[in-house]
């Protein structure tokens, strides 16, 4: 069966607003940029296409019927996931594997600037008849599954700032992301407190950007470039959208998806064998729980590993070197792309300032937000 | 022999069907749709004998959240659906859904990552208030045609006016899609609108946007469908009698449908050369025994019938006439009664075909059953703006 690269990728972004672009135009540039990075022809060579996006986001009721002009896909085979841009990814992945298609493309883009209610329609993501009547900010359920974090682990609130303090050092050296900044862990513990224990500056927040990835067969890989970034396995699962009874301290979608992806990707001791994660950051807390269910370290660990500066980027196992969302900003469904994105570009080594040295194997997360148990993970290698 | 040289054509593994459930399609159910994604699940389940600790993937088909007034409606839905701690996708189509779906499923199955994958397709229309059809006045660009106030009925009354101008045709011809499917739904259990009805009833109906009359369309409905896909390996465990998967196939056209001439659907031939390519297919009409064509208008079926290449251009209608797509005819089409007959609860209502086909190709179609042992079937589903095109070929 034919292995999975990713060829090309392309993005624009991340910045909290980009009035100068629509939506339909930051998917073009990232298109065509990650077009000319796999040297592709869109109208010729691709396959198939995906799209990532959820409705509400885009203030339309079918979306899928407003992507493939600038995509280059009209009169071709398109089609939407309503989920995360790596859960497309994951979709290009079995299509690949199936034998029958060879380069496939992937987009997910934000355009979270044109929202005007953002925290409305995260509320229209809760049980209509159980947890929507509570009424209040939706975020309250981060606050307390973060509260229920610490208890079960004995993590501290220094422990999460410590992420916020080393997500956005590291973004000060990204150009794609919008937050970087000097932060102490005094700043982030005085920050307003939001939803009890989760303070302001522990809280993503929101950016505009789009990013595309061209997959391709290993046979078409090897004709188009010479530093393909292998897809060695992928795992997705959603836990259960019952916020009574999903388990408050251990993502356990992480850690089935982890597993899935692990056995693919022929990874035993993950802690050992991954050199860097990407890993969803939306709130500080949430590194930790899911470093902890990528069994990168043990449960209740996170926190001293992040304290000892282990995850730092000259760590033993730098976590987001990106920045992640804290740093780059929060891209909605793209938000799975930005921790592929810069899996990708390390591995190419064309991390520029933040390249972490000799890295080979690295992990993409992401989780799709409050109020889901959704989680995807890849595993990509430069060796075959 | 043959089966081997098809798997080979399919990529490393051949995927089965091996059990299917719809639930009843009425306006107004009182299940929500988690419990109605439930039920169509269950249905599945049974009919394969098999238990969900067995399913190692799931993917929903959904249209629009704005129906239910639920963000991310997939995550919503997901116990409902059997996904509970599993690898659960939703995929999203507009109105191809339906049959989109199992595609999905397919390459589940097929790229060797699964050996089992459930498809649920889930609609619940009645929550949205006062009526489904709002949810549709935010399909439209915002700024070049939401201020119009449209709704579908007018774009497809554009589409439909063109069909009839090109190809000459007269109302009467297309009406008689409606009397046919209405009929055979009255065979069918779930069916929310099987009638004996006549062209002049059509043709008396009330007129909601010249030339569409209130009964050349389906109507709005809730209800969801399932279907257990499997590889060649356990689906030989589960049954004696799997209907395979031997070709999909997808294609979407430009968002700019103004700028298109309507009277043919390009992407639904895209789409369906796509799938026969796969299936080894070389002529439709005399190697597809049954056919499932998207009818939400009667128009819609013989449109669709062309662009599916199960006739030439503007003859679709010539064939009905003619009693062709009967269910005892030549090429029975929609014998299941179709969404104008058995209701278009969106996505439920595209998998539904699916539904029908693999129990034509079984002979467990009961009173619906086509004569003459069906060995090859074709369904289709359309969607977004009047621009997508869903085929699934499947073969006992």
């Amino acid at each position: 069966m034919s292995e999975v690269a990713i060829v090309g990728i392309g993005c624009v972004g991340f910045r909290p607003m980009t009035p100068e672009l629509s939506y339909k135009e930051l998917m073009y540039e990232a298109a065509v940029k990650a077009y000319d990075d796999a040297g592709i022809n869109p109208r010729k060579d691709v396959d198939v296409f995906v799209t990532c996006a959820e409705d509400y986001l885009e203030g339309f009721s079918i979306f899928d019927e407003f992507v493939p002009d600038q995509l280059g896909a009209a009169l071709r085979h398109l089609f939407t996931v309503s989920g995360d841009g790596m859960l497309g990814l994951s979709n290009a992945y079995m299509l690949i594997k199936t034998g029958q298609f060879d380069t496939v493309v992937v987009e997910a883009h934000s355009k979270a600037s044109e929202i005007l209610t953002y925290m409305d329609i995260v509320a229209f993501a809760l049980d209509p008849i159980f947890n929507r009547p509570l009424g209040g900010h939706p975020y309250y359920v981060a606050g307390l599954e973060m509260n229920r974090y610490l208890h079960d682990t004995f993590t501290t609130t220094e422990q999460c700032a410590q992420v916020v303090v080393k997500n956005k050092k590291n973004a000060t050296q990204n150009p794609y992301a919008a937050y970087g900044a000097n932060v102490t862990l005094e700043q982030v513990l005085c920050s307003e407190m939001c939803f009890y224990p989760l303070k302001k500056l522990e809280m993503s927040t929101l950016a505009d950007g789009c990013i595309v990835a061209v997959l391709a067969s290993e046979k078409v890989a090897e004709k188009l470039t010479d530093n393909p970034i292998w897809v060695k396995g992928v795992g997705w699962c959603t836990e259960t959208p019952n916020l009574e009874t999903h388990d408050w301290s251990m993502p356990v979608y992480t850690r089935v998806a982890a597993e899935m992806a692990y056995k693919t990707a022929k990874i035993h001791n993950p802690r050992k064998e991954i050199d860097f994660a990407e890993v969803h950051d939306l709130f500080a807390y949430k590194e930790l729980q899911h470093l902890e269910a990528l069994k990168l370290c043990e449960y209740g660990e996170a926190g001293k590993l992040t304290e000892e500066g282990v995850t730092a980027i000259d760590g033993e196992l730098p976590v987001n070197p990106s920045g992640g969302l804290l740093g780059m900003g929060y891209g909605l469904e793209a938000s799975g792309m930005q921790k592929l994105l810069e899996t990708v570009l390390q591995l190419r080594c064309e991390a520029g300032k933040r390249q972490i040295p000799d890295a080979e194997v690295g992990l993409a997360h992401t989780w799709r937000g409050i109020p889901t148990t959704t989680g995807v993970i890849a595993v990509l290698s430069n060796v075959k | 022999m043959l089966s081997e040289v098809k798997s080979e054509m399919l990529g490393k593994k051949r995927v089965a069907i091996v059990g299917a459930g719809v639930t009843l399609f009425r306006r107004n159910l009182k299940e929500t749709g988690k419990e109605l994604s439930y039920e169509a699940s269950r249905m599945a389940l049974d009919a394969a004998g098999l238990e969900l600790r067995n399913i190692r993937s799931v993917v929903m088909g959904s249209a629009p959240d704005a129906f239910d007034g639920v963000h991310m409606k997939g995550e919503y839905l997901a116990d409902g659906a059997g996904a509970y701690h599993k690898p659960y996708t939703r995929v999203f189509v507009g109105g191809g859904t339906g049959v989109f779906a199992p595609l999905a499923g397919w390459w589940h199955v097929a790229s060797g990552q699964f050996d089992t994958c459930l498809v649920v397709c889930e609609e619940k229309m009645s929550s949205c208030y006062p009526h489904p059809q709002f949810a549709f006045t935010t399909i439209f660009d915002p700024i070049l045609e939401r201020p119009l106030g449209m709704n579908l009925i007018w774009i497809f009354a554009l589409e439909m006016n063109r069909y009839m101008h090109k190809h000459n045709l007269k109302k009467e011809q297309i009406a008689l899609v409606s009397v046919k499917n209405k009929r055979n739904a009255l065979d069918n259990p779930i069916a929310q609108l099987g009638a004996k009805i006549t062209v002049e009833d059509v043709l008396n109906s009330e007129i909601m946007a010249w030339p569409v009359q209130r009964l050349d369309v389906s109507p709005t409905s809730d209800g969801a469908a399932a279907v257990l896909l499997a590889s060649e390996d356990v689906a030989k465990e589960i049954t004696d009698n799997p209907v395979w998967i031997d070709g999909v196939g997808w294609c979407i056209d430009s968002t700019y449908w103004t700028n298109r001439d309507l009277y043919y659907p390009d992407y639904v031939e895209y789409a369906a050369r796509m799938a026969y390519k796969m299936a080894g297919i070389k002529n439709p009409p005399k190697e597809i025994d049954v056919a499932e064509p998207y009818d939400p208008f009667d128009y819609k079926e013989l449109h669709h019938m062309e662009g599916l290449l199960l006739c030439k251009k503007g003859e679709a209608p010539k064939l009905t006439a003619e009693g062709v797509t009967q269910r005892d005819g030549d090429l029975p089409t929609c014998p299941s009664g179709g969404l104008l007959g058995c209701g278009n609860p969106i996505a439920a209502a595209g998998l539904m075909k699916v539904c029908e086909l693999f129990w034509q190709l079984r002979g467990e179609a009961g009173k619906r059953q086509v004569p003459n042992d069906p060995r090859t079937g074709v369904a289709q589903a359309w969607g977004d703006l009047m621009q997508y095109g869903s085929v699934i070929v499947l073969r006992r």
